[in-house]
């Protein structure tokens, strides 16, 4: 960590005719410096980047909202013994960890399929859940096309990691 | 209190924790399971699946904002992602051998030294402006954005990106094995290891630590962790707070949001300790 830590006062230039002191493992792939022009062209290209996945966030944020809202207003609707701000029905009856609440996909489905609240709520929670994924699949577009190979691979490498860990969790 | 109570206050503070962890990039967690814990006697392991939850709903509701604001570092935040996820999802399976007593006091010890490296480096402002980082320059790590509290275009470059790997590796692990924490190793590593500036790690930390915390919410989903009623709150509070949050990163100034996450950092880390060691 020391070594890395200080940067030796000479400026890092790429430049394609410099094959670079020990590139790291693939001599042929190299950043050559931009033209102005180019480099205009791939401002405007990482900008579309940035809004996309921005858009991508915001989608997921508000129909997650909705889909929680409305499970939350199922739950009270249900069971109006929930609803008194006074009396004797404690949230530790649901906040204990002996509560049912679905927490496999086929219980999510019969709840849902049964209009409960809760099967709602949790859907809404796995849509959320779901937008950081989304972000990483639309970040692997992005990266195409912004024609960066190292940073697609990067990124698609991030989204299997993800992707796995949801496979992994059912074993 | 009743349900219905129950709901309202937690919504309340899950905004409060939503505008806090978006600003110093640490997640809605390090208030949510404190609080569901503390003040609610909520079980450690339902918090936990809370503070997940809260977690992404920080990341995605700050994140919308900063990367149009072009504080979030993208290109670093994916890259160090390969490390977080892969200890995200390592912690996750480790979660369950660890007694809670060893979790506390782990967690606290790191917490310490994350505030005492962060504080250290109060007095650095100017970001670097050469790197010789192998890595950071292949993969075109270094960046530049534009500072609203200084009014003026700041352009960094990133250095030790092979420790900031090591640490984001153990971030993970940390995130899954407590739902929270993994904010907490992931500024240090991208201020002191990486020199990035404040703010930059900051936004680029809750950008990932969205990504990260899904990595081991599907095993909390199914291990039965994501309680609704509890979710229902936080997700919703921490989600409009975050957005209120993020707003308020772009005006304050570096060494503000430095200040703010040291002070954070070691309360949290003195309130572990305590309930590791004196439960």
């Amino acid at each position: 960590m020391t070594d890395l830590n200080k940067p030796t006062g000479y400026s890092h230039v790429h430049s394609s005719s410099e094959p670079g002191p020990s590139g790291i493992g693939r001599p042929g792939y190299h950043r050559r410096e931009l033209s102005p022009e180019e480099a205009a062209v791939m401002e405007e290209k990482i900008r579309k980047v940035e809004l996309a996945i921005s858009m991508v966030l915001r989608i997921g944020v508000v129909v997650s909202v909705l889909v929680i809202a409305s499970g939350l207003g199922l739950m009270f609707f249900h069971h109006s013994d929930y609803l008194p701000i006074r009396g004797s029905f404690s949230y530790r009856e649901l906040t204990s960890q002996s509560t049912p609440f679905p927490h496999t996909f086929a219980d999510l489905g019969k709840s849902i399929s049964h209009g409960e609240g809760q099967g709602i709520v949790v859907l809404g929670v796995l849509i959320l859940i779901l937008t950081p994924i989304l972000r990483v699949a639309v970040g692997v577009l992005s990266f195409l096309y912004e024609e960066d190979i190292p940073m697609a691979l990067v990124t698609l490498f991030v989204l299997v990691v993800l992707i796995g860990s949801f496979f992994l969790a059912g074993v | 209190m009743t349900p219905l109570d129950f709901v309202i206050s937690l919504a309340l503070i899950s905004v409060a924790a939503g505008v806090l962890g978006s600003l110093i990039g640490l997640g809605g967690g390090v208030v949510i399971v404190p609080v569901l814990t503390l003040l609610y006697h909520v079980d450690i392991r339902l918090a936990i699946g809370a503070s997940i939850v809260s977690v992404i709903a920080t990341s995605s509701g700050a994140a919308a904002a900063y990367v149009r604001e072009r504080m979030t570092n993208l290109r670093a935040g994916m890259f160090l992602e390969i490390a977080t996820t892969t200890g995200a999802v390592s912690g996750a399976y480790l979660t369950t051998l660890l007694p809670t007593r060893f979790l506390f006091v782990f967690f606290g010890l790191v917490l310490a030294y994350s505030s005492f490296v962060t504080f250290r480096r109060r007095h650095v402002a100017q970001p670097l402006t050469v790197s010789n980082d192998r890595l950071a320059n292949y993969f075109n790590l270094h960046g530049s954005y534009y500072d609203y509290a200084e009014k003026r275009e700041i352009s960094y470059k990133v250095v030790g990106t092979k420790a900031g790997l090591g640490l984001m590796y153990v971030a993970g692990l940390v995130s899954a094995l407590l739902g929270i924490g993994s904010g907490a190793l992931k500024v240090p590593a991208m201020d002191s290891a990486m020199h990035l500036p404040m703010k930059v790690s900051s936004a680029t930390s809750n950008f990932m630590i969205g990504v990260t915390a899904a990595a081991s919410a599907g095993v909390y989903f199914i291990r039965g962790q994501i309680d609704p009623i509890i979710a229902a709150p936080v997700a919703a509070g921490v989600l409009l707070g975050a957005t209120l949050g993020a707003r308020v990163l772009g005006r304050v100034t570096s060494r503000t949001v430095r200040l703010v996450f040291v002070i954070v950092l070691v309360i949290i880390s003195l309130e572990m300790l305590q309930k590791g060691i004196f439960p």
